[in-house]
């Protein structure tokens, strides 16, 4: 544990570097690579969707050793129409999911498993879901997620600066295709709560991308008036001075999600944890790689373009700097002691 | 602005703000015995019961009907029925705008089909005469001969109809009033050709249960009219009353299916009529209940059924309750290993953080109706890892400034200042997640939405109120500001370099 936080140190100072900003090729071919999979495994499989959005039935019986043969044969003896999908949930429960049905065709497939397994019809757990209701639950999830990053947005946009806004955007669509992309590839059940565990990722990367970018806007804060580091070397030690906290928060964050997914898929076998807990797994860690490896290294990019920064970084490649990362490691070894001075300067904000 | 100016003005406040805390949580604690809510009030996925989410079933060019009126005529029908079944804390709530509005029914406990019959019946009850009558067989009748008097259209689809068929056996509700239709009756075994309807539903005054005492123990339906419907009905008898079969029939169709067709031998001009049809006792109080409080305004889908056994939502709560404490145990676990000392505020942190989210869930259950759900429990177990990442920041940013070269005291308010913006910040942002989640979603991502927002709250207020004035006065601690080896802050953990670079 204090090995890593003296590399904080060290990390913090310069000292250590990883050039996140310079090898931003490398870090945007993973990505594309990734986002590319992710769209051929949603063209060629498509998402499973659960029952919510695709209309249909699930019937879950409690009874130990309940054999899905059983199940089947009752299921099927009633007639009703369609593809049925039987499966055990742990050991002492056996759930029937089928197409929409109509309220006789469910009652009619609830008597054929209470006498079946001897249970009443009060102790089946039922979900029947309308054809229509699945279409008004996918278009509220679309809405909700256009709504919400057309919000963050606005607020990013005015909490930081429009770049930053845009970089942050870029970084969770980013997140959006790879973690669905997931889904189409594994082909995991996509229920609400996948959804609602999903949009929830989406405020927690932009949570990552928010502390990062704070950084590198303190950091270039007064980057013009020096001449002393490129935008791109000055956000470069924003990432690293900022990465021991990344890797905190995350972990933090994975930890109570990881129980949630670890009691919801072992002890309740599957619903709503597991389906909420699974998707908040993989997004945070979607959501992390793309706060550090892709948001900074479109913003930088952005920023590089700007007049202002192209005839900085002219004045400090002119001072015959030596690469990026020796830069920003004897940059910031120079300012240490003047820390305490620039003092007032940084409390001028709030 | 001087630096020498602000920790004293700040060291000035923490111990006042963490009484203020403390006085609050104790009123809080108070309002809770005093308002007697005393447990959290759970979802029905937690303890058992059906729920079922009821849309409006809108014809083309119909969307003017679904008004708010329409909406609220239905919800108060509904629960009606609803508490006709004695459950205790049944709901019956209309959610979501326009013509996108749904009516969502709770009920708990084992009661399970009979909600979910009860609550879809639209209760478009009409007496209509018979035209025709035929066995249904399921065989297409090709010889039948068409009835006269009636479209081309009807005949065709008299002859077609196979009332074995489970799909025309579902009451629709869809009769054209003033319109012939071909139907079935309820029990799928004989087809019927109807006239247009002569007594509506709305005509009828009073309906009540019975039960037949001579013939063996059927039960019936008793109904009285009011006048309008004593004239129709009277009218209607004395003009069927002569006519030869099945033209003597009156049909009793109730949303859209022949409950009875009795032959009526006399005129009944008394303004009272039964509805028999070998009904069970419970069938048949619950036929009168639906008739006495009148049909709903509009014909409603079942958008989606749920019924979750006691069973079930026991072992759900029970999950919930394992994982928040399995997350919230790692979660200490590793502040404590690598923040050591300052470690305990987390844990501090996040006991405050936990106290005043239960109670506020408590209260919340009181004032304003929240029930806890499995997602609500996700949501506040999520807030966990949310709530722990601004106190990281916060310390993180501590660690920074005490590299920068100042002194603990010094750092823990430079940090403060730098840490609050990021804070509120990346708050703001999953405040407005959850705010959006609310109003998109429907159903259990609501109940998501609503403790991802509170918890967020609840994080802004610890952090400002008690883990920055905690901190504050740990700073002025010698364990802390010597930077001891088990404090968090030791030089080796900072990874600050010992040598004095000014000099």
């Amino acid at each position: 544990m204090s090995k890593l936080s003296g590399l904080g140190g060290r990390l913090y100072r310069g000292e250590t570097s990883v050039d996140f900003i310079g090898r931003r090729r490398r870090w945007y071919s993973i990505s594309a690579l990734f986002i590319l999979a992710s769209i051929g495994a949603l063209t060629l499989q498509g998402l499973h969707l659960g029952i919510e959005f695709k209309g249909g039935s699930s019937f879950t019986v409690n009874k130990a050793n309940a054999s899905i043969a059983d199940a089947r044969a009752a299921v099927t003896a009633t007639g009703i129409p369609g593809e049925l999908i039987v499966q055990n949930i742990g050991t002492d429960k056996v759930r029937v999911q089928t197409v929409a049905l109509d309220n006789a065709q469910n009652n009619a497939v609830q008597d054929a498993l209470a006498s079946k397994f001897g249970v009443t019809t009060d102790s089946i757990d039922s979900q029947i879901v309308g054809p229509s209701w699945g279409k008004e639950i996918t278009r509220k999830a679309l809405y909700g997620l256009f709504g919400f990053l057309i919000c963050v947005m606005l607020y990013l946009a005015m909490a930081f600066e429009p770049k930053m806004a845009v970089a942050a955007i870029v970084a969770v669509v980013h997140d959006v295709f790879i973690t669905v992309g997931i889904y189409a590839l594994v082909g995991f059940d996509v229920t609400p709560a996948t959804v609602i565990g999903f949009l929830t990722i989406l405020g927690y990367s932009l949570y990552d991308t928010v502390v990062v970018f704070d950084k590198i806007r303190e950091n270039t804060r007064t980057i013009t008036a020096t001449s002393k580091q490129t935008y791109s070397q000055a956000t470069n030690l924003a990432v690293n001075q900022t990465i021991v906290r990344s890797f905190n928060t995350s972990l933090i964050a994975l930890l109570p999600v990881g129980s949630i997914l670890f009691v919801g898929a072992g002890l309740l076998g599957a619903g709503t944890l597991k389906d909420l807990s699974l998707a908040l797994f993989i997004g945070l860690a979607v959501g992390t790689y793309s706060s550090v490896f892709i948001a900074p290294p479109v913003l930088a990019q952005l920023r590089e373009k700007e007049p202002a920064m192209i005839a900085l970084a002219k004045r400090v490649n002119g001072r015959g700097a030596a690469p990026v990362v020796a830069a920003a490691t004897t940059v910031d070894l120079e300012d240490r002691p003047r820390g305490p001075r620039n003092q007032p300067k940084r409390k001028g904000r709030k | 602005m001087s630096t020498t100016n602000k920790p004293v003005k700040t060291t000035a406040r923490p111990a006042r703000s963490l009484a203020i805390l403390g006085l609050v949580l104790i009123a809080m604690t108070g309002l809770v015995f005093v308002q007697g809510a005393t447990s959290v009030r759970l979802g029905l996925d937690l303890r058992g019961g059906t729920s079922v989410t009821l849309q409006p079933r809108i014809a083309p060019g119909e969307s003017g009907k679904v008004t708010n009126e329409a909406i609220d005529q239905a919800v108060s029908i509904i629960r009606q029925r609803v508490n006709s079944l004695g459950v205790a804390e049944s709901e019956v709530a209309a959610q979501g705008s326009g013509t996108n509005r749904q009516i969502v029914i709770s009920v708990p406990g084992d009661t399970g089909r009979r909600v979910v019959e009860l609550v879809g019946q639209t209760a478009e009850l009409r007496f209509r005469q018979v035209l025709a009558r035929a066995v249904s067989t399921g065989a297409v009748d090709a010889t039948a001969t068409p009835t006269a008097g009636v479209s081309a259209a009807v005949n065709a689809k008299f002859a077609v109809l196979d009332c074995t068929k489970s799909e025309n056996l579902q009451g629709t509700g869809a009769d054209s009033p003033t319109e012939a239709i071909a139907v079935c009756d309820r029990s799928g075994t004989t087809k019927y050709i109807l006239a247009p309807a002569e007594v509506l539903g709305r005509q009828v005054s009073k309906a009540s249960a019975s039960i037949d005492t001579q013939g063996g123990s059927a039960w019936y339906v008793n109904l009285t009219f009011n006048g309008e419907g004593t004239k129709a009905f009277g009218a209607l008898t004395a003009r069927v009353t002569t006519l030869a079969e099945p033209l003597n029939q009156v049909a009793i169709v109730l949303d859209g299916l022949v409950v009875s067709a009795p032959r009526i031998n006399e005129a009944i001009p008394s303004g009272s009529a039964q509805i028999t049809g070998s009904f069970t006792q419970v069938e048949a109080q619950d036929l009168a209940n639906v008739l006495k409080y009148g049909a709903l305004p509009l014909a409603f889908d079942r958008g989606e059924v749920q019924q979750v056994s006691p069973t079930l939502g026991a072992d759900q709560l029970n999950a919930g309750l394992i994982a928040g404490g399995l997350g919230l145990g790692l979660v200490l676990l590793y502040s404590l290993l690598y923040y050591r000392g300052l470690g305990f505020v987390t844990v501090g942190s996040l006991l405050v953080a936990g106290s005043l989210v239960y109670l506020l869930f408590l209260l919340l259950g009181k004032w304003i109706g929240f029930t806890l759900t499995l997602a609500g429990i996700a949501g506040a177990i999520v807030a966990i890892g949310v709530t722990a990442d601004s106190f990281i920041i916060y310390f993180e940013r501590i660690r920074d400034e005490i590299r920068e070269g100042r002194t603990l005291r010094m750092a823990v308010e430079t940090g403060w200042q730098r840490a609050r913006h990021t804070i509120l910040v990346a708050d703001f942002v999953s405040i407005i997640a959850a705010v959006l989640l609310y109003f998109f979603a429907v159903g259990g991502v609501r109940g998501f939405a609503f403790t991802l927002g509170l918890t967020t709250l609840v994080d802004l207020i610890v952090v400002f109120v008690f883990t920055k004035p905690l901190v504050t006065i740990l700073s002025r601690l010698n364990f802390f500001s010597s930077g001891h080896r088990y404090s968090g802050l030791s030089a080796k953990s900072t990874g600050t370099l010992p040598v004095v670079k000014e000099a």
